[in-house]
């Protein structure tokens, strides 16, 4: 494979601020509680396509060891971190979506608006 | 040998109420007794082991654990150039605020043991909070940026899991919805400033990154983006909105517990700032920053608690109050960044107004917790005349009163007074404000006592009885440390609070060991 004739420039960059952006509006601005959790996943997944983007290294291959070539090898911890913070990730997902599920089944409704006995 | 134990009690302090999260489900399978015995040897082990760690780092100072390794000590491995391994780094401000920590939850547990026995689904709500345990004193022992990102995660879904304790409850849901979205959130821009720093210094390690660090303007990003994920975390204005709510529906003793979380997210504020950042950063314009922030929150705290009429929401917004004031002494702190003068002095008004913190609070959130349990309300406006049944735990929460408005002689006026006076050395606007607001504060907690205590004995409440005398024993223990520390104050400033504070402004020391 010939990695330097697959030169991206920065568009993963580009693409994680796309994605946290995207992600924040929907936190701020969107009423549908299904939508607020979209935004914190697309945070999320902004932030690891970051940490990935981090972990590449121009001419290095990955750490796998089995009929692995004799040049470099990259050091894996972007690629630990983002594992770890996927399967964080699923489980913040799991836990958000219950109490959506929980403020449903007590208001009868995901509206952000009509959800609202908490205030003052 | 008992040295041997020592070097590993870092992790083991970690690794013993995370091992109780899971097995305590397995013995509450058995029975809730068994369950009980089990939960209660695992804190008071836990509790020996930090009080141990604590007397060894008071007399020899900090120490390092690196995981994984073939010594504690050893965190850079054999012909590496830097850390690759996660390292716990537990010096003397991490001590102190663990030792709050366990002996918070330990507190909290017996208080839990009746106050939470006529609701179904305890097991869980044990293992929860043994988690969020786990996580607190994870937040608080590790040296490891990442590391700390997971911890803030797992303190975030227990703590969640805990405020939507009510699932029967809209309320309940709704607040654990809020504090699941800014916690996860507030993590996630912890993981943000975590890949800023790993591109360009590839290292996860805070001392080391203090050491190598340019100052970047990435850097600066990565500062901004953190303040604002513990600041958040830690429940200062502007995102305050969702401390009370998550106060106000959890149960009592979780209330509490959550207290101590918001105070370790500050842990990490200080970490930042101080030991990461330390004067690299224009501490002068950070400080003010900080201190600022923390003057808004006071403000915003205590002017709507005002106008609360639920009791665990009132507390709630007493809190962010509270974490402004930390906010306030500390930020001063910082923009001195000195061992000597009112700088140093703010610095240790408010790592002992984080201990008065959580004992202040988590006494008026168990005697919320107490009320509820004894009548099954918190609306302000349908309680009253408890005194007459209820006579200890009005007398607890008098004395929770006087110490969180700063009277003499309880805690909360050590180190307001501390404050107060360092304060006005910096600006002393700053100070008057804050001396105004403790007197609203007074007259917040005086409301409440006139509401929920006093007046005339209320007809469907003539038979409520006392709690139960273990819950009553919670409280007087957390009420007896508030009189001590405010009778000698001395000595808690000298032993405890000044080697944590010089923890903070030697940085050398902690990222010299890396």
């Amino acid at each position: 494979m010939n990695i330097e004739s697959s030169a991206i420039f920065n568009l993963p960059f580009i693409t994680v601020v796309v994605l946290i952006g995207i992600g924040l509006y929907a936190l701020m601005f969107k009423r549908n509680l299904i939508k607020i959790v979209i935004g914190i996943t697309l945070i999320e997944s902004g932030v690891n396509l970051f940490l990935i983007s981090l972990g590449y290294r121009k001419g290095c291959y990955a750490p796998i060891y089995t009929n692995a070539p004799t040049t470099a090898m990259v050091f894996p911890i972007p690629q630990a971190l983002t594992l770890t913070s996927i399967v964080i990730g699923f489980a913040v997902t799991a836990l958000m979506l219950s109490f959506a599920v929980l403020i449903y089944k007590n208001y009868g409704t995901i509206n952000a608006v009509k959800t609202r006995r908490l205030k003052g | 040998m008992f040295e041997n134990l020592v070097m590993h009690l870092p992790i083991l302090i970690i690794v013993i109420p995370l091992f109780g999260a899971f097995a305590i489900y397995l013995f509450g399978k058995v029975s809730d007794k068994a369950r009980n015995i089990f939960a209660f040897i695992l804190l008071g082990v836990t509790e020996f082991l930090v009080l141990v760690l604590g007397k060894d780092i008071y007399t020899n100072g900090l120490r390092v654990y690196t995981l994984g390794a073939t010594s504690a000590e050893m965190t850079t491995p054999a012909n590496y150039i830097m850390p690759v391994r996660i390292i716990l780094v537990v010096d003397a401000l991490s001590i102190f605020m663990g030792i709050i920590t366990v002996t918070i939850a330990f507190l909290i547990f017996i208080f839990s043991l009746k106050s939470m026995k006529e609701y179904s689904g305890t097991d869980k709500y044990y293992t929860l909070m043994f988690l969020l345990l786990a996580g607190i004193i994870g937040i608080e022992f590790t040296g490891d940026l990442f590391n700390l990102f997971v911890f803030l995660e797992i303190a975030t879904i227990a703590g969640a899991a805990l405020v939507a304790f009510f699932t029967h409850k809209a309320e309940s849901a709704e607040a654990a919805f809020k504090y699941v979205v800014i916690g996860s959130l507030s993590a996630l821009l912890v993981l943000f400033a975590v890949a800023l720093f790993y591109g360009q210094y590839d290292a996860l390690n805070i001392g080391y990154l203090g050491n190598v660090m340019e100052h970047s303007f990435l850097d600066k990003i990565a500062f901004g983006v953190l303040l604002t994920a513990f600041a958040m975390k830690a429940g200062s204005v502007p995102m305050h909105m969702w401390k009370p709510d998550a106060y106000g529906e959890a149960p009592g003793p979780v209330a509490a517990m959550l207290v101590t979380a918001s105070l370790a997210s500050m842990y990490a504020l200080l970490r930042v700032c101080f030991t990461l950042y330390g004067r690299g950063l224009n501490t002068e314009v950070i400080g003010w920053i900080i201190a600022v922030l923390g003057l808004l929150s006071i403000f915003v705290g205590v002017s709507m608690a005002l106008i609360q009429n639920n009791f665990g929401r009132l507390i709630g917004y007493t809190a962010v109050a509270e974490v402004g004031f930390i906010l306030l002494a500390v930020g001063v702190g910082f923009a001195e960044f000195s061992s000597t003068g009112f700088g140093f002095i703010a610095l240790q008004a408010g790592l002992f107004h984080i201990l008065n913190d959580a004992l202040d609070l988590g006494l008026l959130f168990l005697v919320s917790g107490a009320v509820l349990h004894a009548t099954g309300k918190r609306n302000l406006n349908e309680l009253g005349g408890l005194a007459r049944n209820m006579k200890y735990t009005c007398i607890f929460f008098i004395l929770g009163l006087c110490a969180v408005a700063g009277l003499p002689p309880m805690n909360g006026f050590a180190s307001k007074l501390m404050i107060y006076e360092s304060v006005y050395q910096f600006n002393p606007v700053f100070s008057i404000i804050a001396i105004l607001a403790s007197i609203f504060m007074l007259a917040v907690f005086v409301k409440v006592l006139y509401s929920v205590f006093l007046g005339p004995e209320l007809k469907e409440f003539s038979s409520v009885k006392e709690v139960p005398a273990s819950m009553l024993l919670v409280m007087g223990v957390i009420a007896v440390l508030i009189i001590v520390i405010g009778l000698c104050p001395d000595i808690f400033v000298n032993w405890v609070i000044n080697p944590a504070a010089r923890a903070l402004i030697d940085y050398g020391i902690y990222r010299g060991m890396i």
